[in-house]
């Protein structure tokens, strides 16, 4: 009553044109999404180093080279030497965007925080990715006032994470009740990142202005 | 499991409201909510999360119910994966074009819809067996009944966890919001709360109807 | 070194997969009842969740740099077909250990815990030696959550649980009691 046995050829013809079929689609929507979520995260990006330099109305990518800052096009490849220069209306420098990663309490966190060489000081902090406990956790994005800590911070000697309400000194950060893990998290990275790029970044003239003024998008 | 014979006088608007309450996948079949526990910490997510399955297994279904004279019996449950696996990757993608932001907060739980028990579960004991039209209206079915678990789920953990719905605060400054319910205790807990409540109608269902039963019996 | 030990107790105890992923829950609520099929199928989840590390290392670092749209469908397939593949070895080589572990490994490749495993090792870039330990932490992880379970539901059937209670509406709620405990050990990261 059952039909024949197919042979184990008919299995595996069946088998491939599944995968290959499902291959085609995958590619397909893989390229007809793929300029969407570059232009997402470019713009994404680009809130991003807004926010945390105040004043910053254009950027430009900027990668160290093992000497020097070298100006990268926009759509150059990102890696850990890449961070981004700030710019007024005026083509002023105003700070760098220093973007770094780690890990949090529950998954990698990556940060970008805004620094003026001139005063040595941080003057603003975004999460990028953060996937920490709802609740808890992600309070170092959604609590208002933790973000505000970062607006105005010495970054010497380092920066240290305090118990809430007991910040004294301008290098103080308050730590978030409940998610001290966390708070400290985003502390770490930020002085990683630091300990790297400060060599680097005050023997360095800031950078010449954007060549051309940025399209307003 | 809830697989009825193929043959049997099931209207295809049966089949499609069967997924709603009476089998409804998560409340009576405990299916598909493996790593789905994980995103209901807030309504916005765990729709987003049912819609996504909603298109998966839907989609699945289809291609599954019109291919399945080619699909030879010995590998289906490999070209199922294949198929499901396929249209998750879609999802991923267009989430990840159309609403970044959504697509960061589910994040690395859109590609495990892949491994929901539920969407493989309809493949093999339902699209397999039955016409594209009923293989649909069944999918339909299923996908909104666990819309609507997600949902309810959803909503109870940030109601009681944030004390927000879609992010609206709703009972003042002075609720202190219980956090446990968005964290993971609180995702097991109201489930387990929402099964309870869910067997208690049925139960009193059933002993109404079996109380009107006595009492007509009695009257003849 | 550190952080391999930190890799191994996060998975074990702080993000349990199960009690505080959710991942791997079928198996936790469907075959928790008995304690000595607990253990072994903590086992079996442990050993295919090692295979799934290498797999999932060797597909990211050699096959996937230059198509990681393919991800999601390679994994799958991969993880599927290498299970299988030894679970015919074994079957061929040592019946004894088939008997005890080979029953559950067809099961155990559509649990969400290996795909979940697979995906987070990729999106936090371990390399071979971190992704080994996490598979070993996540296992152990499971293994411990589907014991406890079981032993809790040993004792719950002699207990005096209302009928409408019992079934998996108990189990779920005993499973939040134990995931509130296990949040407790979080407090071993603030040493850090």
């Amino acid at each position: 009553m059952r039909e024949q046995e197919p042979s184990s050829t008919t299995l595996i013809a069946a088998l491939s044109i599944a995968g290959f079929l499902s291959g085609i689609i995958i590619i397909a929507v893989y390229l007809a999404t793929f300029d969407t979520i570059a232009e997402n995260k470019a713009r994404e990006l680009r809130e991003a180093v807004f926010r945390v330099l105040p004043g910053v109305t254009r950027m430009q990518k900027l990668r160290f080279d093992g000497e020097a800052l070298v100006v990268m096009p926009d759509d150059a490849k990102d890696d850990e030497n890449t961070i981004y220069g700030g710019y007024d209306d005026a083509g002023r420098f105003i700070g760098y965007a220093i973007a770094n990663g780690g890990p949090g309490f529950q998954d990698t966190i990556r940060v970008l925080y805004g620094y003026q060489p001139v005063g040595r000081k941080v003057v603003g902090m975004w999460i990028l990715e953060s996937r920490e406990t709802p609740g808890l956790g992600d309070k170092i994005y959604k609590d208002a006032a933790f973000v505000a800590n970062f607006d105005d911070l010495a970054i010497d000697p380092q920066i240290v994470t305090v118990k809430k309400g007991t910040k004294s000194a301008a290098n103080e950060i308050d730590a978030i009740t409940g998610a001290t893990i966390s708070s400290k998290a985003v502390v770490r990275i930020m002085n990683e990142a630091h300990a790297v790029w400060d060599q680097r970044l005050p023997s360095l003239a800031p950078r010449l202005k954007p060549q051309q003024p940025e399209s307003e998008k | 499991m809830a697989s009825s014979k193929p043959g049997s006088k099931h209207s295809a608007y049966e089949e499609m409201i069967k997924g709603l309450w009476r089998d409804n996948p998560v409340f009576v079949q405990v299916l598909g909510m493996c790593p789905m526990l994980a995103v209901t910490n807030s309504a916005i997510n765990a729709i987003a999360m049912g819609l996504a399955t909603f298109f998966v297994l839907v989609g699945s279904s289809f291609l599954v119910s019109s291919l399945k004279q080619w699909i030879p019996r010995q590998v289906r449950i490999s070209v199922y994966i294949v198929i499901i696996a396929t249209f998750v990757t879609v999802v991923d993608y267009v989430l990840l074009a159309m609403v970044p932001a959504i697509h960061k907060e589910l994040g690395a739980f859109i590609p495990l819809i892949v491994a929901n028990c539920l969407i493989l579960g309809r493949q093999e004991a339902f699209a397999s067996k039955h016409t594209v039209k009923f293989a649909v209206m069944d999918a339909i079915g299923m996908a909104a009944g666990f819309l609507l678990a997600m949902f309810a789920l959803g909503s109870v953990r940030e109601i009681l966890g944030e004390g927000k719905l879609f992010g609206l605060s709703l009972f003042g400054d002075n609720f202190e919001p219980w956090v446990i319910m968005i964290l993971p205790p609180g995702g097991f807990i109201t489930l387990g709360l929402l099964l309870l409540l869910f067997n208690w109608v049925t139960e009193r269902k059933q002993a109404f109807i079996a109380q009107v039963a006595e009492a007509e019996r009695s009257k003849a | 070194m550190n952080d391999l030990v930190w890799i191994f107790i996060s998975a074990l105890l702080v993000n349990n997969f199960v009690l505080a992923y959710f991942l791997g829950l079928c198996p936790f609520l469907g075959v928790s009842g008995k304690l000595e099929t607990s253990f072994r199928l903590g086992l079996a989840t442990t050993f295919v969740l090692i295979i799934t590390a290498l797999c999932s290392w060797f597909l990211n670092t050699y096959v996937l740099t230059h198509a990681p749209y393919l991800r999601l469908i390679s994994f799958i397939v991969v993880i599927a077909s290498t299970v299988q593949f030894i679970e015919m070895a074994i079957k061929k080589l040592s019946p004894a250990l088939f008997q005890s572990l080979g029953i559950f490994l067809p099961l155990i490749t559509t649990n969400c815990a290996i795909l979940g495993l697979a995906i987070f090792a990729t999106n936090r870039g371990y390399g071979l030696g971190e992704g080994l330990i996490f598979a070993l932490g996540a296992g152990a992880g499971f293994t411990l959550a589907m014991v406890l379970m079981a032993g809790m539901r040993e004792e719950a059937e002699i207990g005096n649980v209302p009928a409408l209670v019992r079934g998996t509406a108990f189990n779920l709620i005993i499973s939040g009691i134990l995931s509130m405990a296990f949040m407790g050990f979080a407090g071993l990261f603030s040493s850090t």
